[in-house]
Formats: structure tokens, sequence, C-alpha cells
């Protein structure tokens, strides 16, 4: 087989603390050498003319196998949640989602800690994981009784998978859509503190602590939240969390006019909360930024705003957003694809998101800086629920190389 | 063709009045426009009150659809009459919640009643914003007959013009709101309506029952009704649902009413020709008392019921003058 040379690029490993110039060379589906490297005379050349080469986006935590919307953005995997009809608790469904995306895009499912995500009785953990699951997740909901959660811990331990978790107190938040607050009181909206998270987070943390089980919140919205990881962290324990991008640049003001875009599980929090969280991805406490991606129609979205399901289309504006903390000088280059790709590798227990000789042949081309504009009419994406409509942005995937070869 | 006049009240002529297709909530609205409203309905609030045949014909022809998605017996009746006295074709729908409460079948319905070519819809929905995303879809003025917890503006203009006939204003009346805030679009409504007027607005409830930042509607909240009634000069108790009443919010109606019944002798702590107003339907013995709901001095609820059909008149006619191509408001 042969070789592949990309020369003139921007190598951006999630390792390195800067963008380094050089060459990485392509041997079948997997690196050969980064850097300063020789290659034969018939290797293909690429010419990156400048632009930057990272390891592809592994997505941590998407709601729908939606590839035309994944590649648009750079993402050569994605962690499917539980959350699917029917839901993924069986060995067999779990192995049909892994092959949904082969060969040039791969899907790791996530089995349900629960049978039915009901939160009652433990699902066959070990047989899906032997049928491809990385990783165990409640779904978008919350196992309401601790001992439930600590057996889900325990057994998942034992098995050494990770428990992604969502993290929001039920009782609290019942039939809430959105965070309390004065966007919610005054369009009459159900909501609830914003508290339900950081209480859902410090009980989880206590008994992860208490199982010794690595777990990972997917998504962390509020200042209380990222102060409990931070403690956790500086405590030793496994834990880790995500984040994504609405949340980094929406607060629930989005909401208004009952905007169903904005309808998120978990609900956009308020402009403190938005600042903590920038603030938790430029510190290092968020090891993850995640799309959530959730396409969903008219039947849907076009309904009263608390009888709207949640979600948005994430995938597209994933790259370009994330873009933004960079241009802001929040993160460097580097340390993007470590949310983007090395991380959810690392939580997920993959040989991918690196660029050393060895690792997978996933990789991306990024310019970033070519600006365009969300357009909800004309995405990729197998919907066009996107609260960042008409949003102009920089910076998109250029190539897609999944395993060695090129889409 | 004559140019018309310009209200004697903003100096404005024709839809510079009310420049707006819809009547969705309080929330949109300029005080001037709110005014507007009022005015325009005191014609009505006299033509209902001392015609032998209260009728005008300005709306003959047209067909105005009451949809109401939720049930209702006095808005229903209220905005029926008040659409018969200006001469319409009034029918209409209602649906019960399960049919309704899923998927497409809200767009549908709005697109079907549409297609029957009605001229002004009004819209009571259970669920905020529903009425909005039907008057999205549809070709005539929609009015807001409630959504949700979100607004009842035809029930906020009919308190408003109730105070200022017993009043003879809004600026600087304290005016205490008292019962499930947090549930209640008419509270909504009455805060964002009574606040743009110029009144001081104090809201009451436990504080199960009150909003999340309900004092960035610019009003007082209180736990204590005592000290919400002090030297008030409007009572606007609202209508506790029962479906509240079974301890989930409140341990029972006989403690809620312990805490915010409105007593004759609690009336005593507002000011002596305070007036007592009620949305209805009352819970008597729970939120107000029958010795304070039928005192002719102070109870203004059966005026409030009167002004409901004035004010809706208003609406119906200033809604639809654009379609009716009156001077001045194409």
């Amino acid at each position: 087989m042969g070789m592949i040379a990309i020369v003139n690029g921007r190598l951006c490993d999630p390792a390195a603390t800067n963008l380094s110039e050089g060459t990485l060379l392509v041997h079948g589906d997997r690196i050969e050498a980064v850097g300063s490297v020789d290659f034969p005379e018939d290797a293909q050349i690429i010419d990156a003319n400048g632009m930057i080469v990272a390891p592809g986006i592994i997505d941590l935590g998407v709601f729908k196998t939606d590839k035309p919307a994944f590649h648009f953005s750079g993402i050569t995997r994605a962690a499917l949640m539980p959350d699917q009809s029917p839901v993924l608790d069986d060995p067999g469904l779990v192995q049909h989602a892994a092959r949904a995306g082969k060969p040039d895009f791969w899907v790791h499912p996530l089995g349900a800690a629960t049978r039915g995500l009901e939160g009652k009785d433990l699902a066959e953990m070990a047989l899906m994981r032997t049928a491809g699951a990385r990783a165990i997740a409640t779904g978008r909901t919350w196992i309401a009784d601790s001992g439930v959660m600590l057996r889900v811990l325990r057994y998942a331990s034992a098995l050494g998978l990770t428990l992604v978790i969502h993290a929001e107190d039920a009782g609290l938040t019942a039939n809430a859509v959105a965070t309390d607050g004065e966007t919610a009181s005054r369009l009459g909206l159900p909501s609830a503190p914003a508290c339900a998270e950081a209480i859902a987070i410090a009980r989880d943390i206590a008994l992860a602590r208490e199982a010794g089980a690595t777990i990972h919140f997917r998504m962390v919205t509020t200042a209380a939240g990222f102060d409990l990881i931070r403690a956790a962290k500086a405590e030793g324990l496994p834990v880790t969390c995500g984040v994504s991008p609405s949340y980094l640049f929406l607060n629930d003001n989005a909401v208004t006019d009952f905007r169903t875009f904005a309808h998120l599980s978990p609900p956009l929090r308020d402009e403190r909360d938005r600042l903590a969280a920038i603030a938790a991805v430029a510190d290092g406490t968020v090891d993850v930024l995640c799309s959530g991606h959730d396409p969903r129609g008219p039947e849907d979205k076009r309904l009263p705003f608390a009888d709207s399901t949640p979600g948005i289309a994430g995938a597209e504006t994933l790259l370009p957003l994330a873009l933004n903390l960079v241009r802001e000088g929040k993160i460097s280059e580097t340390r993007l694809m470590a949310l983007l790709a090395a991380n959810p590798a690392a939580v997920l227990g993959l040989d991918a998101g690196r660029l050393a000789p060895g690792a997978p042949a996933d990789l991306i081309l990024i310019d970033p800086d070519v600006p365009w504009i969300v357009d909800a009419n004309k995405m990729a994406a197998a919907a066009g629920n996107t609260p960042f409509d008409k949003l102009p942005v920089q910076g998109r995937a250029r190539m897609i190389m999944k395993g060695g070869v090129i889409r | 063709m004559t140019s018309p006049a310009p209200s004697p009240a903003t100096g404005l002529v024709g839809r510079a009045n009310f420049p707006h297709r819809h009547l969705l909530g309080i929330a949109s609205l300029a005080p001037h426009e709110i005014r507007f409203l009022l005015d325009e309905a005191e014609q009505w609030a006299i033509l209902n009150r001392t015609a032998t045949r209260k009728h005008d014909d300005r709306l003959a022809g047209l067909t105005q659809m009451n949809a109401f998605f939720e049930a209702s017996t006095r808005t229903l009746l209220s905005f029926e009459v008040a659409g018969k006295r200006l001469g319409a074709d009034v029918v209409n729908m209602h649906a019960s919640q399960s049919s309704v409460k899923k998927g497409e079948t809200l767009i549908d319905t709005a697109v079907t009643l549409n297609s029957m070519r009605a001229d002004v819809m009004v819209i009571r929905h259970m669920s905020s914003g529903a009425v909005q995303l039907i008057a999205d879809k549809v070709d005539c003025p929609v009015l807001n007959a409630g959504d949700g917890r979100h607004e009842h503006p035809t029930q906020a203009l009919l308190d408003a013009l109730t105070i200022r006939r017993r009043k003879g204003g809004h600026e600087g009346l304290i005016v205490t709101i008292c019962g499930d805030i947090l549930h209640s679009r008419v509270a909504r409504s009455n805060m964002l309506c009574l606040t743009a007027l110029g009144a001081q607005v104090r809201v009451c409830a436990p504080p199960t029952l009150m909003p999340a930042a309900v004092e960035r509607y610019r009003v007082t909240p209180f736990s204590d009704f005592n000290a919400a009634l002090d030297g008030a000069d409007v009572v606007m108790m609202l209508r506790l649902q029962n479906e509240r009443m079974d301890g989930g919010f409140i341990p029972s109606a006989r403690e809620f009413s312990l805490l915010y019944g409105l007593t004759p002798e609690r009336l005593k702590r507002a000011k002596p020709d305070a007036i007592v107003m009620h949305p209805g339907p009352m819970n008597r013995g729970v939120e107000i008392l029958s010795g304070v709901a039928d005192d002719p001095d102070r109870s203004a609820i059966t005026e409030q019921v009167e002004m409901g059909v004035a004010v809706r008149m208003a609406c119906l006619d200033v809604l639809t003058r654009g379609d009716r191509g009156v001077a001045g408001w194409a």
C-alpha cells in the first residue's frame, strides 16, 4: 500500500503545546511518521497549504448518526447516546448502531446504564461492551434512586467502563424546560433552578468516590457545577466533564420569543454561568467539547415551547464556534484539539485523537479563518434546528481522512 | 374620503395609534397603545350600559372564530357577546386538551381554521407561546385569549379599564395582586399593563407560587399578605386552581385561606376606599370571603365582567380596521 505525505501543514498535536511545521506521513490506515520526515518519491503528496493538520474530531455524545453533518465539521468518530428508539440497552442494538457509519465514519455506541433508561434495573453492560459499547451512559435522564446509581457505578467500574452522566436532579427539573430567571418567568415557561445541576454532580461524585468508578459528566453548564468538578480533580478522582458551544456562546435570553431551537437539555443558563463555562474551558476544568448533535424537524420543534423536543443540530457549528475560543486567546490550537479529539478518545478508551506514529490515520485539514454564515436552510445535517442561524463564523474542515482514506 | 381625525389623547392618526397586526400580549404594547385601547373601550361600555339595542354593525359580514383549546366559559362567552354586538358572525371551536396536545396537530388545526377564511381569530391554549405560533401561520388578526402561563392581554385591559373608571387613572396607585402568581397569565399581563400605566404593583404569594426574578417586572414581591395590603388602592385576588391545593404547592386550601384569604378584617389594612377585584371564577371561602366579594362599595368584580365585553369589542374593532378599509388604518 502506498504512502500519503501531507506537506506544508501546521501540525496540531494535542499532546504538544504549540503548532509545529512539518510533514505527516500516512501508511495504510496508520500514521507512519510526523515532523521532519523523508518520504518515498512515489508517495501521494497532499499540500496542506498552511492549513492546520489535526486528528479527526471525536464527538462524545450525539443523538443521531448523521454522517453529512459530521463530515462537514471534520468529525471522524462519534459516541452515540443510548437515547434511541429503541433504547441502546441490548447487545444486538449496540452492535447494529456500531456498524451504522462504517467504513468512512465510526460510531462508538454508549450502552444504556439501566434497561430502557428507566433508572431501575441494570442493563447488560458486559454483553454490550462485547458488542462494541465503549462506555455506559445514563442518557439524557437522571437516575433518581441513589442505590441504583451506586450499583451502576460499581458494576461499570469492575468492567473498566466509564459512566457518562447527565447531571440534572429530576426532582427539581420535573417538567421544566428552562432555567429559573427573568426570561422563563416572562414567557411563562416551567423552569427549574440552575442548582439542579450542582446537586446531581455532587451526589454522583460522592457515589463515584464510594464505588471507585470513572465518570464523565457529558454537559456541565453552571458555575457551581464547574466548582465541584474542579474540587474532584484536585482530589485526584477520575472525573472529567464536557460542554457544548451552545453554553459558551448563548445564555437563557436565547429562548425569548419561544425559540424552540434554543430549547436544550440541560437548558441554557444565565450570563454568569455562561462566563463560568468559558473560564472552565480556559482553565482546564473542561476536558471535552462536544456538539450534542440532535437534528430535529418541525414535528419536534414547531410546537409550543414546552411541548417541543430539546436539542440542536450542533455538529456543523462545533468546529467554527470552538475556534472562537482560540481567536479570543482563551485556548491554544493544540488544547482545542485535546478538547475535540484526544480527551474524548481517552474518556472512551480509544486509540485515536493523537498525531503520533502508530495512531490511526483519522485526520482533518482545518482552514481556521475562512468565513462562512450558518444557514439553517442549507445545513448538511438531517434537520436545520440551530440557534446560530445567520451567524457569521470562521473556520471549517477542508479534508477528511478516515483510516488513511480520503473522503 | 375625508382624512381621519387625530386621537385627542395621543395626537396620533389612524393606524399609528395601534400599529399591531395581532394582540398577543401586553409585553409588546407601548403605554399610549394600551391607553388607546382603553379609550376605544369606553364608548362600548357606554353603549352596553345605556342603549336598549346594544348593537353596532361594523363587523357585519366578518367571521370571528373563537378557537379554545382549553376549557373556558366566561372568556369564551365574553368574546362571543363582544363579536355579536359588533355584528360579526361568531363561531366557536372547542378542542379537547388531549386531541390537540401532540405534534403538528396544532399547526394543522390553525391551517384548517385559516382555510375557512376567518377574518379574526380568538385563541386560547394551555401552552405558553402557542397563540403566537398560530398567529404566525394564519392570514387574519389573532387575539390571545390566554396562552399557558404567559399572557391574557384582554383580562389585563379590562382590569385596567375597571380601575380607571373607579379610580380616575392609574398613576401612583398601589395595586396588590395576590394568589398563585407562578401559574397565572392574568398576573403576568397585569404586572406588565399596570406598571406601564404608572401604578405601583405589589405581588403577593406563598414562596412556592412566586415566579423567579419577579422583581424584574418592576413590582415588589411579598409573602406576607398583611404587609402587601397596607395602604393599597386596589386589591386584585387571583383564583387558586384546585390542582395546586393538593399538597404539591400549598398544604391545603384552608391553610392558604388562613394566610392569603381576603377577609373584611384584612381589607381594613388597605385604603378605606380600596376596591377589590377578581378575574373569576371565585373560590368563595378560599381566596376571597363572600363578605368582601359581595360588598357593593368595595367589590368591582361584576364591573370587571362588564368591562370585559367592552374591551373585547374595542380589540375586535381595532384589529380588523385594516382589513375593513377604515380610513387611516390600511
